[in-house]
C-alpha cells in the first residue's frame, strides 16, 4: 500500500451490507492521477454499487474514500460533485425532452442554486462551451435535436458530454459502451483517450478488446471483493481470474 | 385546543385510563377491521404494484351493498335461511369486488404503470363513476343490510367489559384475511410470483412469469378484501354511495405509515391508529380526535418518510 | 427570414395565444355577457390561478398536489377576515338602536359574537391593517408550502406518497376549520362581506372592476409563470421531472428547485383565492377541501398541464360544464367528469393544449418544415425548446 496522498483517489475498507448482504466486501484499492481505472468482474460483484457508494447514492456501511485528501463518504450528491466527481450511469440518463444543447447547458456548473438558475442567463461564453464539448462528443451537428432521438450510443456520448463540461477531475463511467457499434466503440475510446488528461478516469466495462485499448490498469472485483490487480495482460494471465470467469 | 387537552389528559385517574382504554379499545376493534382490511388491498395493491387506488373506498361501498342487498333478498324470500346467510354474503361480497377490479385494471390500470401520479387521478374517475352508478342503481338513501340475529348483541366476559358481537366478528374477519393474505403472499406460487414481480419485473418476466396477469389478479385481490371489508362494515354501519369514501384518506395513510409494501407494518399501523382515533374521540370531539392523529402521523412520516417497516432494497 | 420563423416557433406563438386569451378576457366577454355572467366568470378564474401555478409545479416539475385548495383557501381566508373585520366595524357603526349596540361588539365578526368571544384573538389582529392583510395573503400559503415543502423534499419522498398528504391536509383544514366556529366561522366559513377600504364589493361596478382586475392579474401570472419556465429553473424543473438522479449528479439540490416550484404554485393559488373572496363576498370550508382540491388538477389536467393558457381554458370549460350541465342532469354531470379524469389521463396526457399541438400545429410545422428543412438551419438556442408533437412549449 502506497502513501495516501501521493494518490487521487484511495479506497480504503469499502464496505456495504444489505440485510447481511456485503455488495462490496472489505475493497481497497488506489487509483493514480491521470490513470484510465478499468473496473471488471462477472455481474454481481460489486462493480455499480463502487461507484454508487463513491457517488453518494448509497450509504455505505464501513469504510473510507479519499479523493484527493478529502473524505467522500458521508456527503450530499450535489457537494460529491461540487467535489469534482462526476459519474455516468449504466443507462444513459440524459433528460429526455430537452435539447442536446440544453442538456449539456444544465451540466454547466454556473447557475446552481435556486435563484441562480432563476436568473440564469445564456452568455455568449457559455453557448461556446458547449458547442466546443459538443464536438468533442461527435453531436455537433445534433444540438438542436431532442436527447430522446437520439441512438442509444449518442445517448452515452451525450451523458459524458455532460460530464466533462462541469470539468471534473473524476469521471466514473458505467459500461460505456454498452450497446454501441464497433465503429461508436473506436471513437470512445478515442474520446477516452482525449478525456484522462489531468483527470482520474474510473470505468467500468465487459467487453474486453476495449479495456484492453483504454486500460492503464485493470481492478477486478467478484463477490465484493478485490480478486486481483494489475496490467491487462497480468489479469488476463491470472489464475484466479480465469476460474471465476470460465470455472463456474 | 392543546389547552384543553393536555390537562384533561394529566387530570385523567389511572383507573379512569384503565376503562377508558377498555371502553374505546373495544370500540375501536371495528374501526381497526375496517382499517385492517381496506389497508391491506390497499397496501397489496400500492407496495407490490406502486399504483394508489383512489377507487379503494368504492370497492367497499360495493361489497357492502352486495351484502345488504343479499341479505334482503334472504329476507324476503328464505326466512329460515337468514341465521346462515352471512359467509355467503361475503363469498359474494369478494367475487363481485374481485370480478370490478379485475375490469378495471384490464380496461384502465394496465396502461399507466409507468405513470402513478395519473393512476391517482384516473381511479378517481372510476370512483365517481361507481359512486354515481350506486346512485343511480340503489338510490342516493341509506341502506342497512338485515343482520342475523346472533350478530346483535354483547358477549359480556366479566361485568364491566361488554364487547359488541359484530365487532368481534369484524376483528375475526379481518385477521382471519390478513392470516389469509400472509399465506398467499409468502407460501405460495402466486405470491412468489407476485413477490419476483415487484423486485424484478424483466427479470420474472424473463423466467417466464406473466406479469401481466400477475398485476390483475393482485389488483382484483386487493379490491376483493376491500369488498370483505364492505360486507364487514354493513355490521356496523349503514351503507349509502359515499360509504366508502368516509375511509379512503384514513387507508391511504395508514399504508404509507406502516410501509407500503410489508404487512405486519400495516398492521401494526393500522391498530395503532385506530385506536389512537378512538381514544382520543373520549377526550376531543370526533373530527378534532382525527385531526390531532391524522397530524401526528403526518409530522412522524417527516421524520421517518419510509414507514414503520421499510423495505430494504438498492435503490 | 431566419429570425421571423425563430421567433415563430418560440416567442410569437407564445404571443399570439396570450393575446387571444387577453382578448377573450378583456374584450370579447364583457361585451357578450351580462354582469351575473362576468361574475361567474370571474369565479372560474380564480381558480384558473391554481391550475395554472399547477402547471409550473405539475406538468414541468412532476409535484402533484391533490391539496392546492389548501392555499387558495388560505389567501382567501386571509383577505376575508380583513374585510369582515372592516364590515363588522361598520355594522357596529350603523347599530341603530341601544339594544342591536349591546349585541354587537365593535369591531368584532358575528360569529365570534355568537361563540361568546368577546376579545379579538391575536392572530386576528394583523388583519386590520390592509398592507399587513396583503403581505399576509402572500406570506401564510408560502410559508406552509416552504415547510411542508422542506419536510417532504429533503426526505426524498416520492411523488405518490407527496400526493396522499397533500390530499389528507385538505382534509385535516376543512374539518379543523369547521370545528373552530369562533375563529374562522365554521361550517359556514366567513360571509357577508361588504366593503373594501370603503368601496363596495357588491355593486354591479366593482363587480365589473373586480371581474377585470381579476383577469388582468391572471394575464399577469402567466406571464411571470411564463417567465420562470422559461428560464434554466425551467428547464430544470422539467430535467427534475423525468431524471431527477442525473439533475442532483450534475450538482443540483433537487430538493430545493421542487420546493421553490412548490411554493411558487402555492403563492399563485392564494392571490386565485383573494379576488375570489372579493369577486363572491365569502370563503367558506367546502371550499377547500378534497373534492375542490381535486378539480383544481382536473381543470390543469384537461387544458393542458404543460400549458398555462391551455389550463386556463380547461378551467373555463370545466367549470362552464359543471354550472350548466350539473344543474340541469346531475347524473350525467358525474359520470361525465369521472369519464373525463379517465379519458384524460389514459388518452390526452397533455389535455386540450396537448390536442392542439398535435394536430394543429404540426401541420404547420410541416409546411414550414420544408421551407426550414431547404435552408438546412435550425432554430436559435433562444427558440426555447422545440415544439415536437405532443411535446408543449413551456409557458405557452
Amino acid at each position: 500500500m502506497g502513501n495516501q496522498s501521493t494518490y487521487a483517489l484511495g479506497v480504503e475498507h469499502l464496505t456495504v451490507s444489505f440485510d447481511g448482504f456485503k455488495a462490496v466486501d472489505d475493497l481497497t484499492f488506489y487509483v493514480d492521477y491521470d490513470e484510465v481505472r478499468v473496473v471488471i468482474g462477472p455481474n454481481g460483484a460489486g462493480k455499480t454499487t463502487l461507484l454508487d457508494l463513491i457517488c453518494g447514492k448509497t450509504k455505505a456501511t464501513g469504510g473510507s474514500v479519499m479523493f484527493k485528501n478529502h473524505e467522500v463518504l458521508g456527503k450530499a450528491e450535489q457537494n460529491i460533485v461540487k467535489m469534482g466527481i462526476s459519474r455516468k450511469f449504466q443507462t444513459p440518463s440524459v433528460y429526455p425532452k430537452l435539447t442536446v444543447f440544453e442538456n449539456l447547458e444544465l451540466s454547466y456548473p454556473k447557475g446552481r442554486t435556486v435563484f441562480g438558475s432563476l436568473f440564469f442567463a445564456r452568455s455568449p461564453a457559455i453557448v461556446e462551451r458547449v458547442e466546443e464539448v459538443a464536438s468533442e462528443i461527435y453531436l455537433k451537428d445534433l444540438l438542436h435535436t431532442q436527447a430522446e432521438l437520439l441512438s442509444h450510443g449518442q445517448k452515452q456520448w451525450l451523458e459524458i458530454g455532460m460530464l466533462l463540461i462541469a470539468d471534473p477531475q473524476m469521471v466514473m463511467l458505467d459500461e460505456p459502451v454498452a450497446g454501441m457499434s464497433v465503429r461508436e466503440r473506436q471513437q470512445t475510446a478515442e474520446l477516452l483517450g482525449r478525456i484522462c488528461k489531468g483527470r482520474v478516469v474510473l470505468v467500468i466495462e465487459h467487453d474486453m478488446n476495449f479495456v484492453r485499448e483504454i486500460a492503464h490498469k485493470v481492478t477486478v472485483m467478484h463477490q465484493g471483493k478485490l480478486l486481483a490487480e494489475g496490467s491487462m495482460d497480468e489479469v488476463q494471465n491470472n489464475e484466479k481470474v480465469i476460474e471465476v470467469y470460465l470455472g463456474h | 385546543m392543546t389547552e384543553l387537552l393536555l390537562p384533561m389528559l394529566a387530570q385523567t385517574s389511572f383507573t379512569e385510563y384503565k376503562a377508558i382504554f377498555l371502553m374505546q379499545g373495544f370500540a375501536g376493534l371495528s374501526l381497526f377491521s375496517v382499517f385492517l382490511l381496506m389497508s391491506l388491498g390497499l397496501a397489496i395493491i400500492f407496495g407490490q404494484m406502486r399504483v394508489i387506488n383512489m377507487a379503494h373506498g368504492e370497492f367497499l361501498t360495493l361489497g357492502a351493498y352486495v351484502t345488504a342487498m343479499f341479505s334482503h333478498y334472504v329476507e324476503a324470500n328464505h326466512v329460515g335461511f337468514m341465521p346462515y346467510f352471512f359467509p355467503f354474503a361475503v363469498a359474494g361480497a369478494f367475487v363481485a369486488t374481485f370480478i370490478v377490479g379485475w375490469l378495471v385494471e384490464w380496461s384502465l390500470i394496465r396502461y399507466l404503470y409507468q405513470r402513478p401520479l395519473d393512476t391517482l387521478l384516473a381511479t378517481w374517475g372510476v370512483s365517481m363513476v361507481m359512486q354515481e352508478g350506486f346512485r343511480q342503481l340503489f338510490g342516493a338513501r341509506e341502506t342497512s343490510a338485515t343482520l342475523p340475529e346472533w350478530l346483535m348483541g354483547s358477549w359480556a366476559p366479566t361485568e364491566d367489559i361488554d364487547i359488541p358481537l359484530n365487532g368481534l366478528l369484524m376483528l375475526g374477519m379481518a385477521i382471519g384475511m390478513m392470516a389469509l393474505v400472509y399465506v398467499l403472499l409468502y407460501r405460495s406460487r402466486w405470491g412468489m410470483r407476485v413477490r419476483a414481480t415487484t423486485l424484478n419485473r424483466a427479470m420474472a418476466g424473463a423466467v417466464g412469469i406473466n406479469t401481466k396477469m400477475t398485476d390483475r389478479v393482485t389488483f382484483a385481490l386487493g379490491c376483493g378484501l376491500a369488498g370483505v371489508a364492505g360486507a364487514g362494515f354493513t355490521t356496523i354501519g349503514s351503507v349509502s354511495p359515499t360509504a366508502g369514501q368516509a375511509y379512503i384518506v384514513d387507508t391511504f395513510i395508514v399504508v404509507v405509515f406502516g410501509g407500503a409494501g410489508s404487512l405486519i407494518g400495516t398492521l401494526i399501523s393500522a391498530f395503532t391508529i385506530g385506536q389512537a382515533q378512538s381514544i382520543l374521540e373520549f377526550f376531543l370531539s370526533g373530527v378534532l380526535a382525527k385531526v390531532v392523529v391524522l397530524v401526528t402521523v403526518i409530522v412522524l412520516l417527516m421524520i421517518r418518510p419510509q414507514g414503520l417497516i421499510a423495505a430494504k432494497v438498492r435503490r | 427570414m431566419n429570425r421571423f420563423y425563430q421567433v415563430f416557433l418560440g416567442g410569437r406563438s407564445g404571443a399570439i395565444g396570450l393575446a387571444v386569451l387577453a382578448a377573450l378576457l378583456l374584450i370579447v366577454f364583457p361585451m357578450a355577457l351580462d354582469v351575473f355572467r362576468l361574475n361567474l366568470v370571474a369565479r372560474y378564474l380564480s381558480y384558473a390561478f391554481v391550475a395554472i401555478g399547477l402547471v409550473v409545479c405539475w406538468g414541468h416539475g412532476g409535484i402533484l398536489s391533490l391539496g392546492q385548495g389548501v392555499f387558495w383557501g388560505l389567501g382567501g381566508y386571509c383577505l376575508a377576515a380583513f374585510l369582515k373585520l372592516e364590515a363588522a366595524r361598520n355594522i357596529a357603526l350603523e347599530a341603530t338602536s341601544d339594544q342591536m349596540r349591546a349585541l354587537t361588539t365593535v369591531g368584532l365578526p358575528d360569529f365570534m359574537d355568537w361563540n361568546q368571544i368577546t376579545v379579538l384573538p391575536w392572530f386576528w389582529v394583523p388583519f386590520k391593517s390592509f398592507p399587513a392583510t396583503v403581505l399576509l395573503v402572500f406570506v401564510v400559503p408560502t410559508v406552509i408550502a416552504f415547510i411542508l415543502g422542506t419536510a417532504i423534499f429533503k426526505r426524498r419522498v416520492a411523488g405518490v406518497y407527496f400526493a396522499i398528504i397533500t390530499q389528507a391536509l385538505a382534509w385535516i383544514m376543512e374539518m379543523y376549520f369547521v370545528t373552530r366556529q369562533g375563529w374562522t366561522g365554521g361550517i359556514n366559513g366567513i360571509t357577508d362581506l361588504r366593503t373594501m377600504l370603503g368601496w363596495d364589493i357588491r355593486s354591479t361596478n366593482a363587480q365589473y372592476k373586480l371581474y377585470f382586475a381579476t383577469s388582468i392579474l391572471l394575464l399577469g401570472c402567466i406571464v411571470l409563470c411564463r417567465a420562470v419556465l422559461r428560464s434554466k429553473l425551467g428547464r430544470l424543473l422539467v430535467a427534475l421531472r423525468d431524471e431527477e438522479d442525473r439533475v442532483r449528479f450534475s450538482g443540483y439540490d433537487s430538493a430545493n428547485i421542487k420546493r421553490f416550484a412548490f411554493v411558487f404554485a402555492s403563492g399563485i393559488s392564494a392571490l386565485g383565492g383573494a379576488m375570489f373572496v372579493l369577486n363572491y363576498g365569502f370563503m367558506s370550508p367546502k371550499l377547500i377541501t378534497i373534492e375542490p382540491s381535486i378539480y383544481m388538477v382536473i381543470y390543469c389536467a384537461v387544458g393542458g398541464r404543460m400549458s398555462l393558457i391551455g389550463a386556463v381554458y380547461g378551467t373555463l370549460l370545466v367549470n362552464y360544464g359543471r354550472t350548466y350541465f350539473s344543474e340541469q342532469f346531475p347524473a350525467m354531470w358525474y359520470f361525465l367528469m369521472g369519464s373525463v379524469f379517465i379519458a384524460v389521463t389514459r388518452f390526452f396526457p397533455n389535455g386540450m393544449a396537448g390536442i392542439y399541438d398535435d394536430y394543429i400545429v404540426t401541420g404547420f410545422n410541416r409546411l414550414g418544415g420544408h421551407l426550414r428543412a431547404s435552408r438546412g438551419r435550425a432554430p436559435s438556442p433562444d427558440a426555447g425548446i422545440q415544439i415536437n408533437p405532443g411535446i408543449q412549449s413551456p409557458g405557452n
